[in-house]
C-alpha cells in the first residue's frame, strides 16, 4: 500500500518537474513530497479512525484504571497507557495534579508523563511503515522501560518534596461527566473534528521535520556521518543527545529526520538517543512543568532522562552492530 | 444573561474556544459574559482533567478541546 506514495514521488518527481533522477535535488524533492503525502494521510487516518471508534483514552479514564493499582502494576501500566492517550501538552498540569490527588503516587505519574511525548498509535504506525518494524518494536520497548524505570527512582528518592506545595492542598471536584453523541453521524463528526485538530496541532513539526530530513537526504554526503559520527566515535552518541535537548519537535515530526540519518548509515542507537532527547525533554515542556514541579526535580528529570538516552544509545549500537 | 466560564492554562485552544462562544452569542443576539479562568486549584474545582474546560452557569457542559459549534449554539439558545 505505501508503494503507492512512492509512485505518486517518482510521477510528481521526475514527471511533472521534470528533474533528473540521481540529483541532489531530485532525491531531496523526491524525499520531501513521498514522505509529507504518507505522513499526512496516515496521521489523518489514524486519528479518525481512533477517534471514530472511541478507542483514544481519555485521561479521566485512565486515572481511574491506575487509582489503586500496586505500585509495581502502576509503574508499567502508566507508562503504555502514556503510549496511548493522547493529550496536548497544555493538558499536562491538570492531569499531573488530577492523578495525584487520586493518590496515585507521584513515580507512577512520571511514569505516565515520560512515556507520553515518545509513544503514540500514530508514531508507532509512521516508524513502523517508514524505518521498519524492528526498529518500532525496539522503540517501543525503550520508551516504556525509560517510563517504568524513571518512576521507579522518582518514588524511590521520595521525590514528592519537590512539588510545588500548593499541588497537594488541591481538592478536586466530581469528574465532570459530559454526555456524548453516539450515532453514526455524531462518531464521524467527532472522530473528523479530532483529526483535523491534530493536523493543525502538528503539521508545522511535520513540515520542518521532513524539509530538514530532505536536505540531509539530498545534500550530505553519506560519508559525513560515517566519518564523524560513526559507531567507532564514543562521543557520537552523548553528542546526538546534547544536540537534541533544546530541539523540540512533535514525535511524527523527529522521524523524517531519523529516515535520513539512518539512511546515511548512522547507527540505530545513535539516532534513537537523539530522537528521544529530541521528543522526551524540550524547554517548552519545561516551562509547563514548572508550575508543578520545583526546578531541583526539573534538574533530576532532564539529567536522569539524558542520561538514560546515551546509555540506550551506547546499549543498542553494541547489541544491533 | 449566560455566564460562561473558559477553564484552562491559557493555551492556544483556550483563547479559540472563548472567542468562539462570544462570537456565537454576538451572532444570535444573546447576552453573555466569558471570563477565562487559568487558576488551577479553580480548574481542578469543577473536576476538569482536560483542558479547555467549559462552564456555563455554575455547571460544566464540556471538557477536551475545542467544543463544536453547534454545540455552542445549543447552549446559547437553551
Amino acid at each position: 500500500m505505501f508503494a503507492y506514495f512512492t509512485q505518486l514521488a517518482d510521477w510528481a518527481t521526475y514527471d511533472l518537474l521534470v528533474l533528473e533522477a540521481g540529483t541532489k535535488l531530485a532525491d531531496a524533492v523526491h524525499f520531501f513530497i513521498e514522505d509529507t503525502t504518507k505522513i499526512f494521510f496516515l496521521l489523518f487516518v489514524i486519528v479518525f479512525v481512533m477517534a471514530f471508534f472511541r478507542s483514544m483514552l481519555a485521561p479521566e479514564k485512565v486515572r481511574t484504571y491506575i487509582e489503586g493499582k500496586s505500585r509495581g502494576a502502576g509503574y508499567v501500566l502508566a507508562a503504555m497507557l502514556g503510549a496511548v492517550t493522547p493529550f496536548c501538552s497544555c493538558s499536562s498540569v491538570p492531569l499531573f495534579i488530577g492523578f495525584l490527588e487520586a493518590g496515585i503516587p507521584l513515580g507512577v505519574t512520571m511514569a505516565f508523563l515520560i512515556t507520553s511525548p515518545i509513544l503514540n498509535q500514530v508514531a508507532v504506525v509512521i516508524l513502523g511503515s517508514i524505518i521498519g518494524w524492528q526498529m518500532t518494536a525496539i522503540f517501543i520497548a525503550v520508551g516504556i522501560g525509560l517510563g517504568v524505570i524513571g518512576g521507579f527512582i522518582i518514588d524511590r528518592l521520595h521525590m514528592e518534596r519537590y512539588v510545588e506545595d500548593y499541588v497537594w492542598k488541591i481538592r478536586m471536584g466530581e469528574i465532570a461527566q459530559v454526555e456524548i453523541d453516539e450515532s453514526l453521524r455524531g462518531r464521524s463528526r467527532y472522530a473528523w473534528d479530532q483529526a483535523v485538530e491534530m493536523v493543525q496541532r502538528v503539521w508545522l513539526y511535520i513540515i520542518v521535520g521532513i524539509g530538514v530530513g530532505a536536505g540531509l537526504h539530498g545534500y550530505v554526503p553519506a560519508t559525513f556521518f560515517a566519518e564523524y559520527a560513526g559507531a567507532d566515535n564514543p562521543l557520537a552518541v552523548p553528542f546526538a543527545v546534547l544536540v537534541g535537548l533544546p530541539l523540540y519537535s512533535n514525535i511524527t515530526g523527529i522521524i523524517p529526520v531519523a529516515e535520513a540519518l539512518l539512511s546515511k548509515s548512522l547507527p540505530v542507537g545513535t539516532v534513537i538517543a537523539f530522537m528521544l532527547s529530541v521528543v522526551a525533554i524540550s524547554p517548552p515542556e519545561f516551562i509547563i512543568l514548572r508550575k508543578v514541579l520545583k526546578p531541583q526535580m526539573l534538574l533530576f528529570f532532564a539529567t536522569f532522562l539524558s542520561i538514560a538516552f546515551v546509555l540506550v544509545g551506547y546499549l543498542l549500537n553494541a547489541l544491533l552492530l | 444573561m449566560k455566564t460562561f466560564k473558559v477553564l484552562g492554562s491559557g493555551c492556544k485552544n483556550c483563547v479559540t474556544t472563548a472567542k468562539l462562544i462570544e462570537d456565537k452569542a454576538t451572532a444570535l443576539g444573546v447576552a453573555v459574559a466569558v471570563e477565562k479562568v487559568t487558576d488551577m486549584a479553580t480548574i481542578m474545582g469543577f473536576g476538569i482533567m482536560s483542558t479547555p474546560g467549559v462552564v456555563m452557569d455554575g455547571k460544566v457542559v464540556h471538557a477536551g478541546g475545542i467544543p463544536q459549534p453547534d454545540k455552542v449554539e445549543a447552549w446559547l439558545r437553551g
